[in-house]
């Protein structure tokens, strides 16, 4: 088994108490790294090939280089907590088992960055999570890793812990900080990206919970370990959700260099009642669906790139042989269709009529053309919105429909 | 969820302390709208048209900006709801370990369709996209928690510890 680091202390009872955060080495490295040029922080980073792990897998350490030198105003770091890629569940169990890793990583970010003022952005839904880390941030404050002058080093960090009101777009990180600004969750144009306009109209770094937990033990343990543990473009291990048709669902933390095939039959126990595998989608409902024979792919953001699909949030849901891959779609668009901001033309009216059409085909009342309208369509949106979620909704469309067209064709009245 | 219908819209003096701390949290006060909305859904029951207007004054924002961020988020309520809100999860993985027989078992149980309050005013039933549990799936939030691996005798005994 490999050496388990976010989820290492989640077995236990106690795992998100304070005290059990700091006798498992929690804290400890924190006075030495904040002496350490923040620029010096940054590079690590880079070296470790930690890519977020949010969705779009982009390089940690280069985003934080976009912040501008010598900003005169404030710069913010913006924790994205809002958790909502169907098939996603990782950043709930951080909140909840782990709080503290979560403060450790952006007093550290915050640090690298400049930031004095961070904020934790919490789905609305996430009720107990939040609770579980409003509490450690008190804690964390009690105990001066919070605060004016951490731990004696000079440098000031405050947490604020701000909860949505349920919009799955609120995950995109614009739309998050028009959001967080108090507004409806609409994305913004890029560029200006985030590092340079933000929230508040500041620089702003948006990661991911995950991502963020992760960047103590890159500092303290050095770019070469985080690395090595990975691929060649890609460090460390990720947290891996897993449901569907499977033994053991549940999180499993892993290198990301695994294999699908491992995950499913090695780590999560394989399919239930001898049951022969149909498909999964890898990275949360976002990401491409991949057949049972496409499996012997690394999970890793290029291993799965290479494969045609996406490693996105690493949400693996697994489907059996007795699932209707049509019925699957009308599911998937029916979430697009309902999650879509409503912005940009091509993404409202496309997500909406293919929900439709999905649902037609499903109850027998599919035409011969509706197949390959949807193909059509998806096709022509794609990188024509002001933000990522349509390409997302395009991904299962095409997908489902390319690798399953039988499935779907059966449906249809000739 | 605790306040009954038709109660007055005004914060009380320590809901308004709340109300200024809450804004001085953030670099422009009006960053404080959502929580301010969750403070007043709590106090209020739902947000009426009366507590949105309520709501932009103590930030002076308009009405309309209120209304159009109370309208974008499925957490706030316009109307009154039940004393309890059940949400049922509809999406993949939820759907593929049988969401849709929860969902009925539900409907029937409550005598209500999807969106719908019983008639005594206890439970509001909703359906909603991946609340992310899917770990045990089929699933559902019940008020602040969730509650998994559903079956009909578990449904019924969350519905009987619901007062
Ligand atoms: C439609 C959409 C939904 C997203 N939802 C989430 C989310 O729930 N959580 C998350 O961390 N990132 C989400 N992202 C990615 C964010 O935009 C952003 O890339 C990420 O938070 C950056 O953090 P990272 O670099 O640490 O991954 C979403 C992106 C899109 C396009
Ligand atoms: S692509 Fe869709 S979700 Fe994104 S901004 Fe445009 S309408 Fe909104
Ligand atoms: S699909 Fe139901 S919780 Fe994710």
């Amino acid at each position: 088994m490999a050496e388990l680091i976010l989820t290492r202390n989640f077995h236990r009872p106690d795992s998100h108490a304070l005290r059990l955060y700091q006798e498992t080495g929690g804290y400890e490295g924190l006075q030495r790294v904040l002496a350490l040029p923040p620029v010096t922080i940054i590079e690590t980073v880079k070296k470790s090939n930690l890519r977020g792990l949010g969705g779009a897998g982009f390089p940690t350490g280069v985003k934080w280089g976009f912040i501008p030198k010598g900003h005169p105003g404030p710069v913010y770091l913006v924790i994205n907590a809002d958790e909502g890629e169907p098939g996603t569940f990782k950043d709930r169990y951080l909140l909840e088992r782990d709080p503290h890793a979560l403060i450790e990583g952006m007093i550290v970010s915050a640090y690298a960055i400049g930031s004095h003022l961070a904020f934790v952005y919490i789905r609305g839904e996430y009720v107990q999570p939040w609770r579980r880390f409003a509490r450690a941030v008190e804690e964390a404050y009690a105990a001066g890793f919070l605060g004016r002058n951490i731990l004696g080093s000079g440098f000031d960090l405050d947490v604020v812990v701000h909860r949505g009101a349920g919009a799955y777009i609120c995950g995109e990180e614009t739309g998050l900080i028009s959001s967080l600004e108090g507004k409806k969750g609409w994305p913004k144009l890029k560029p200006p990206f985030p590092a340079i306009r933000g929230a508040f109209d500041a620089p702003t770094i948006v990661n991911n919970v995950e991502t963020i937990c992760h960047v103590p033990h890159i500092v303290q343990r050095g770019a070469e370990w985080f690395a090595a543990l990975g691929t060649a473009t890609q460090g460390g291990t990720r947290m891996y959700s897993v449901s569907g048709h499977i033994r053991q669902p549940g999180v499993y933390e892993l290198p990301v260099s695994v294999t699908l095939r491992a995950l499913i039959y090695e780590h999560a126990g394989g399919l239930p009642d001898g049951r022969r595998l149909k498909a999964v989608v890898p990275g949360g409902s976002s990401a491409p669906i991949l057949r049972a024979d496409e499996i012997e792919v690394a999970m890793d953001v290029d291993g799965l790139k290479n494969a045609g699909t996406m490693a996105g949030s690493a949400g693996v849901i697994v489907m059996d042989e007795t699932v209707s891959i049509p019925e699957a779609l009308m599911v998937v668009a029916r979430f697009y269709a309902h999650e879509s901001c409503g912005q940009c033309t091509p993404c409202r009216e496309s997500t909406g009529w293919i929900f439709k059409m999905a649902q037609r085909i499903v109850e027998g009342k599919g035409r011969k053309e509706d197949l390959d309208t949807i193909l059509d369509v998806a096709r022509r949106g794609a990188g024509t919105t002001i933000c990522a979620f349509y390409d997302g909704a395009v991904g299962p469309y095409i997908s489902y429909i390319e690798k399953f067209r039988d499935e779907f064709e059966a449906l249809i009245p000739k | 969820m605790r306040a009954p219908a038709g109660v007055k819209v005004q914060f009380t003096g320590g809901q308004l302390q709340e109300v200024r701390r809450l804004q001085a949290l953030y670099p422009d006060k009006r960053a404080a709208l959502l929580p301010v909305l969750q403070l007043a859904q709590a106090a209020f029951g739902y947000i009426s048209l009366e507590a949105e207007e309520y709501v932009a004054g103590l930030f002076d924002l308009s009405p309309a900006h209120v209304h159009e961020v109370v309208t974008f988020y499925t957490l706030f309520f316009r109307e009154p709801k039940g004393r309890h809100v059940v949400s049922v999860c509809h999406n993949l993985t939820c759907h593929l370990l049988g969401a849709r027989r929860v969902l009925a078992y539900l409907k029937e149980r409550l005598g209500v369709e999807v969106g719908g309050t019983t008639p005594d005013g206890k439970v509001t039933l909703l359906s909603v996209e991946c609340l992310c549990a899917c770990e045990m799936a089929p699933m559902m939030q019940v008020d602040d928690r969730y509650e998994g691996h559903l079956t009909p005798e578990l449904v019924d005994r969350i519905l009987e510890g619901l007062g």
